[in-house]
């Protein structure tokens, strides 16, 4: 008994047991779900669909952890920032033509330019919010919106397509090695950022600034300073996740590239049992909440519901995943227990 | 229920993670009585409220209440409300934007053809705070009024809503000696109708002053009910001590003066921060214990603030053992040696949510810097020894800090600016809602710092505490330093002069 209290109160006990839950409806619908293939020599399969699939959720997530905990609140341009940093890639690679057969510039310039364009994105929402104090809503609405229009200007409201082999690479696989490149991006983010955090005593800071601003100033931290490097971080997120979204479709198409994934980076932090409210946040967490989004999509396609009813059941997933892990509905069914066993006792 | 008993709880129980927060204690409460319940730190006073007030479940036990068959169990506030008890905190939960009358109703606003029927409301509502002599103007809001107002506003809202048992959770400490005084005559109205009143407090001059009976936790259990006239203040001390108790002025200072006036720490000239204090100077020197003294809003907290940068000092100078310092924020100060206490504990001192190693450690974390992480193992030594230097109760390193008791959240607050070594200590309030007990602990402590050597800035709204601690005091009025008192004048009666302004009389 002890033991599995021990184990129920452990803090990633019902993120993961809402991932099972997922899965486990796999196991019932479509037990082909977990069968894994090798085809051309690369791992084929739902799972390594998931896995795949999630990588720039997972990205994006880790960002939004670092600005909900710091912030209490969310960043929702994240989806446009990394289209906007899409755009400016495939502009920088294509040489502004609308469509390439090779590089107009050093690859790398373009990744470069692609992060450089996410971090001064991510520093101005930090700046808005930290230091001019403006609600988090509002201050990332201006690029939430404006962020689609500049990559417009800057693509001339066209797709730009850059079609080289080595482009695409990011998006799908390299050479010899049997997983998708975007898994590992997704991995060595989140390790890089795990360490970050753990190493520095950047993740105590964040903590003790969203917990409680005030009282972190009197301490000797800077809370604008802190505030605004989650944010500039979470732009930096949406530059690589910006990349990985262009180089799957190895073209840029800045109304559609990263639509509504803002709402879903937000849902994978809260999945992950992390208080919107900012504070004490767990990384591990909202990585497995964006896995478990992406499971629950791919699982919905696999059952082959139509692609637009997707999300009335995706719907109805959350609200069960959200209820599971409210504080309030745990009291409730105590409550509920407790009267069954009065009354039995009474009985 | 007989002899006019309105509420009793029998056998109660409730456990925490790894401590017993109540053992089998039971409380009785009559009509038209005020009972104070009293303990040290941690006795279980605050968790005993809110196992009445539904805000905790507990384990074993009842509570009946007069009016109603059988055992009682509130699950929330509104709960117990509606059963007849309200609680009203000494931080006041009520909203400052609204409207005397909006306060007094909101969530019961009388109603015609479906609207708020504003003109019964506001006519109401002067009905209600005449009744009680508060003669304010309704339709105004909250905000316009002094903390005392409003607590006596929420008082008022409480009693309105037909509260048998009214709980007061230390409703004194923000108020200063005029206002308690207002809130007394107001408790004893409420009293004469027959309202029984729980009073949380620390002060036992107040206990003395207003109450009827006293019921005395120690440790989670009862030590029992007594009739305030056969109960002297030493034995309620000694009640809840635990022990015999030896007079609290056996701390008073051993003639020695640590103070070394050829060794100055900290020199303001002119210092200032518009709206709070004027231009003041100030020198402190080490080995001291300097007090502030004044009344409530007399620039006390401000001074210091100015000095540690929590206001940025907007004119002035101040130099630092010598060297010229300019503050921009709190960690200026603090590299420079400085280390500060706040006030208000909930709001600027203690980081709820994380553990007690994590609130020790962060200020000594925040001069090193961010790439320089101390290590687990460090943390968790510095944590210890902090725990066990300052014996602070805990049931583990890990505990989150907002499950301690309000002493010991001030402890590991004393601890954090401990660890950083500091040669000027500045501690605003540090004794405000602690138990007599930890009071003592931390008058002893800041002495001993004081003769090894650290500056000391004391402030505390207790006379006599002062008198004990201090080697000197610099009094304020009016958002202003008026003066500075030497050992040999500290007084009672020079300290109540000085205060007051020698030339008003």
């Amino acid at each position: 008994m002890n033991k599995l209290k021990k184990i129920t109160s452990y803090r990633l006990f019902l993120p993961l047991v809402c991932l099972a839950f997922v899965l486990l409806l796999n196991v019932i619908k479509t037990p082909s779900f977990f069968q894994i293939s090798v085809n051309n020599g690369v791992l084929y399969g739902y799972v390594i669909d998931v896995i795949n699939r999630a990588s720039e959720l997972v990205i994006l997530a880790v960002g939004m952890t670092l600005v909900v905990a710091a912030s209490g609140g969310t960043d929702i341009s994240v989806g446009a920032v990394s289209a906007l940093s899409g755009a400016v890639c495939c502009c920088v690679l294509s040489g502004g033509e609308q469509s390439t057969n090779e590089y107009h510039a050093p690859y790398i310039l373009g990744v470069l330019v692609a992060v450089l364009v996410g971090l001064v994105c991510g520093a101005w929402n930090g700046f808005l919010v930290a230091k001019m104090r403006i609600q988090p809503m509002v201050a990332t609405l201006i690029l939430f919106t404006a962020g689609r229009g500049i990559a417009q200007l800057i693509t001339d409201g066209q797709m730009i397509y850059v079609r080289v082999e080595h482009f695409k690479q990011l998006g799908a696989f390299i050479k010899g090695i049997p997983l998708p490149t975007p898994v590992f991006v997704a991995v060595i983010v989140v390790i890089l950022t795990t360490l970050l955090l753990k190493k520095t005593a950047l993740g105590l800071y964040i903590e003790t600034v969203g917990i409680n601003a005030k009282a972190a100033r009197l301490v000797g931290l800077n809370s604008v300073m802190i505030q605004f490097l989650t944010y500039a971080f979470c732009g930096l997120c949406s530059g690589i996740a910006g990349l990985i979204i262009t180089s799957r479709v190895y073209s840029i198409d800045a109304n559609n590239a990263g639509l509504n994934m803002e709402l879903d980076a937000i849902l994978a932090v809260a999945l992950g049992g992390n208080s919107l409210g900012g504070g004490k946040f767990s990384l591990l967490g909202s990585v497995i909440g964006a896995y478990t989004i992406q499971a629950l999509t791919t699982t919905l396609y696999a059952m082959s519901v139509p692609a637009d009813q997707i999300p009335v059941y995706k719907a109805i997933v959350v609200v069960i995943i959200v209820s599971l892990q409210s504080p309030e509905l745990m009291r409730m069914w105590k409550n509920f227990k407790n009267r069954i066993g009065a009354g039995k006792k009474v009985a | 229920m007989d002899n006019g008993v309105v509420l009793t709880m029998r056998h109660i129980d409730k456990n925490f993670p790894g401590v017993v927060a109540l053992s089998n204690v039971d409380f009785t409460l009559r009509a038209g009585e005020v009972h104070a319940l009293m303990g040290e730190n941690g006795a279980g006073k605050s968790t005993l409220i809110k196992v009445l007030t539904g805000v905790e479940e507990f384990e074993s036990g009842e509570i009946r209440i007069e009016g109603r068959e059988g055992a009682i169990i509130n699950r929330s506030p509104q709960e117990a409300q509606a059963n007849g008890i309200s609680t009203v905190y000494q931080e006041v939960n009520l909203c400052p934007n609204l409207s005397v009358a909006e306060n007094l109703f909101i969530g019961r606003e009388p109603k015609k053809a479906g609207l708020i029927d504003w003109k019964t409301m506001n006519k109401k509502s002067k009905e209600i705070l005449d009744n009680l002599d508060i003669h304010i103007d309704v339709t105004r809001t909250l905000d316009n009024y002094s903390i005392a107002i409003q607590q006596m506003i929420a008082i008022a809202r409480a009693v309105d809503m037909s509260a048998k048992v009214l709980i007061l959770d230390e409703p004194t400490s923000s108020l200063d000696d005029g206002e308690v005084e207002k809130l007394f005559v107001l408790m004893r109205k409420l009293k004469d109708q027959g309202v029984g009143i729980i009073f949380v407090t620390h002060f036992l001059e107040q206990v003395y002053e207003i109450c009827d009976r006293i019921t005395v936790l120690r440790n989670g259990t009862l030590v029992g009910e007594y009739e305030v006239e056969n109960l002297p203040r030493v034995q309620l001390v000694a009640k809840m001590m635990g022990k015999d108790f030896d007079d609290l002025a056996a701390i008073k200072k051993e003639g020695v003066s640590t103070v070394k006036k050829d060794q100055v720490v900290i020199d303001a000239k002119g210092l200032s921060h518009t709206g709070t204090i004027k231009p003041f100077d100030i020198e402190i020197h080490r080995g001291e214990v300097i007090g502030l003294t004044g009344l409530l809003g007399s620039g006390r907290s401000e001074l210091a603030r100015a000095i540690y940068g929590a206001d940025k000092a907007d004119k002035g100078e101040l130099k630092v053992n010598g060297k010229k310092l300019l503050v921009g924020a709190p960690i200026d100060a603090m590299m420079a040696g400085m280390g500060y206490l706040p006030e208000n504990r909930k709001e600027e001192g203690i980081i709820a949510d994380l553990s007690v190693r994590e609130n020790i450690i962060i200020a000594l974390q925040a001069k090193r810097g961010m790439f320089k992480l101390l290590s687990r193992k460090e943390q968790e030594e510095f944590t210890d020894k902090y725990i066990d230097m300052l014996q602070i109760k805990t049931a583990d390193r890990e505990t989150p800090i907002k499950q301690l008791s309000g002493g010991n959240q001030q402890k590991v607050i004393l601890g954090r600016w401990l660890l950083t070594n500091p040669d000027f200590l500045i501690l605003d309030e540090p004794t405000r809602g602690i138990d007599i007990g930890t009071k003592t602990e931390i008058q002893k402590l800041v002495l001993k710092f004081a003769a090894e050597g650290m500056a000391v800035m004391f402030i505390s709204s207790e006379i006599e505490e002062m008198i004990r601690t201090c080697s000197r005091m610099a009094v304020l009025r009016d958002g202003m330093k008026v003066g500075e008192l030497e050992e040999n004048e500290l007084n009672q009666v020079n300290i109540m002069q000085a205060i007051a302004g020698g030339d008003k009389g």
